[in-house]
This record gives C-alpha cells, structure tokens and sequence, in this order.
C-alpha cells in the first residue's frame, strides 16, 4: 500500500488537468450550432485586450470568455454582427478591432506601407538612370571592330558547316 | 559626405521611433469612453446586498470609480494608497467590485482596510463590460454631469494622484461651483 501511494499522487497529478479543463468547458450553453459558428468567425476578428496578440477566439482568458458570452447574448437578441462590433469599438475603442476601420487616424497604418513602396521605387529608379547616364557608351575602337567582326565570321562559318 | 549623412539620418529616426516605443506600455490602451456618459448601471452594494449602488446617484458630485477585486494582485500595491488618498477627503472614492466572490471580497476589505465609500458588486462582469474595463485596477474620474473626464489603467500612484487626478478634480470642483 505504501509503495503505490506515489504512483496514486502522480496519476491523480495526470488526471487533475483534464478534470479542471472540463469544469471550464461546461461554463457556456452551447444550444446552436449555426450561433457558435457566427461566434467563432466574428471572434476571430477581434482582439483579446488580456493577451493582446490572441483573437477573442484562442483566448482563455476570463474576460475573452465574457465577452464571448456577450456576443452570444447579443447574437440571440438578433442583433447584426455589425451592431455587435459597434458596442465593444465603443468600449474597447478601435484596438479590438484585427483589422482597424480606414479613419484618418488610421491612414498611416493602412497606406503607410503603400507609401514607403512607392518612395522605395522612386529612390531605385533615379538610383538607374543616374547610372545609366554615369556610364558611357564608347564607340568601338577599329582594333575591337576587328576582332567583333572575325568572331561573327567564325561563327556563322560553323553554322553553315 | 552626403552619402554617409543618408542612411546615418536615417538610422537615428528609426532609433528615436523605436525609444520611444520602448517607452510605451501596450498595455494601456486608450479608452473611448473618456469624455463621454459613463455607463448606466444599477448593481448591489458590496456590504448590503439588499441596497443598490447606480452611477446615477452622484450626479452633481466629482467622484472616482476604482474596478477591483480579490484576486487582482495590482490592486494589493494600489490599495494601502488609495486609503490614503480616501483619508484625504480630495475626492470621494467608489469601487466596482469586479467578478470577485463576495466573500472574498468583504474578507479582503477587512484583512486590508476598506478605502470606499461603498463598493458595487459586479460579480458577473457586465457592467465592466459597459466600461471598457480589461484588466483591474483601473481608475475612472466622473464629473458632476455622469462624464467620464479621465481613465487610468494599472495602479494609480502618487504621482498620477498629484499630476491628474487632484487638478482635475479641482478644476471640476471649481467649475461645478461656479455654475
């Protein structure tokens, strides 16, 4: 009996997680499946404001979880999933939101990018032409139009072989 | 030389941009609600289930919304302070007891002292939800027509006492007066 005890404690230790995980599980009412989806896919959208680089979707934390129930609750009183994003931007602000509305304090973030490609390709094609013009072109000396000239003779002599 | 100046230039603005990202908390993110009505709310008091605590009730006073809870580890460091800054009449302090057991919550106000005038009891988390609330301690200033003036988020130290809420809080004071 004695002996067995420490493999008691560590297979109670494997078995804890997954009894705990379980309790979590059971918290929402998950009645239709059509519903969960629409919560999946609106949620994956938004941003847990706990663990700020998780969707609302991935996140465990306390507060995702409460939200996610508020959308439920929101979604069952037949509102839009418009509707829904309006209410948390006006609590939560913008930051919530994976993928910012286009307002003018969010320009730099959305063209911002757009902006610097467009200056990169002008910086590299002026960068070409003053090169270009940098390099001159030399007409060929009367030695180098000779020995152009016997290298295409000595080609086309082979071809026609 | 202009060659070298370039990219230097160059290298030192993405430097300053880059300090001063490392200065800043992305955990604070700025709330929309500020300058705005505070939410509406009616929930239990903390101490007398039986009583209801609504944000309505201070209309006409200056007055501090501090969300809180048991398990909450910043709100340990904040709350020795915030009795302080209670002791000091500045401004009455309420709080909103956020998904907190209640007695926990009661057993954690007498272990430590209670700063508030009363606490709301938001067991479930709605009416955090109403104010935007994401992780506690967070700190509102309301002013006396329900207008949410300022918001702080982690602890308010004495510092942020001394430089935003007290002013504040004066100045609220003296335009309620002068009404």
């Amino acid at each position: 009996m004695k002996r067995s005890l420490p493999l008691m404690l560590l297979l109670l230790c494997l078995v804890a997680p997954f009894t705990s995980a379980q309790v979590r599980r059971e918290r929402p009412v998950i009645d239709d499946p059509a519903l969960e989806q629409r919560l999946q896919k609106l949620s994956q959208e938004l941003r847990c404001l706990v663990c700020q680089n998780e969707t609302l979707a991935d996140s465990r934390a306390d507060l995702a979880e409460d939200l996610r129930d508020e959308i439920r609750e929101q979604m069952k009183a037949g509102k839009s999933d418009k509707e829904i994003i309006a209410f948390l931007t006006q609590r939560y602000g913008q930051f919530i939101l994976y993928r910012p509305q286009v307002t003018p304090t969010t320009y730099l973030l959305w063209f911002g990018p757009f902006v610097l490609l467009l200056a990169g390709l002008a910086v590299l094609f002026r960068y070409i032409k003053q090169r270009r013009d940098l390099i001159p072109e030399l007409p060929l000396t009367a030695e180098e139009r000779r020995r152009a000239e016997e290298m295409l003779r000595a080609r086309s002599r082979k071809e026609t072989a | 030389m202009l060659r070298y100046l370039i990219p230097l230039g160059l290298f030192l603005v993405l430097v300053v941009f880059l300090a001063i990202g490392l200065g800043r908390d992305p955990h604070e993110v700025p709330s929309p609600l500020i300058n705005k009505a505070a939410p509406t709310f009616r929930l239990p008091q903390l101490n007398d289930p039986s009583k209801t605590f609504s944000a309505e009730d201070m209309r006409g006073k200056v007055w501090v919304l501090n969300v809180w809870a048991s398990w909450c580890v910043s709100c340990r460091d904040e709350h020795p302070l915030l009795i302080e800054y209670a002791k000091s009449g500045a401004v009455p302090i309420y709080g909103l007891n956020w998904k907190d057991k209640r007695e926990d919550a009661l057993g954690w106000l007498n272990e430590l002292g209670d700063p508030y005038v009363l606490s709301a009891a938001d067991l479930e988390g709605r009416v955090a939800i109403d104010y935007g609330v994401y992780g506690a301690p967070e700190t509102y200033l309301i002013d006396q027509n329900g207008v949410i003036r300022y918001k702080h988020i982690g602890p308010v130290t004495p510092d942020v006492w001394k430089d935003k809420f007290l002013p504040m809080v004066q100045e609220l004071n003296r335009a309620g007066a002068a009404r």
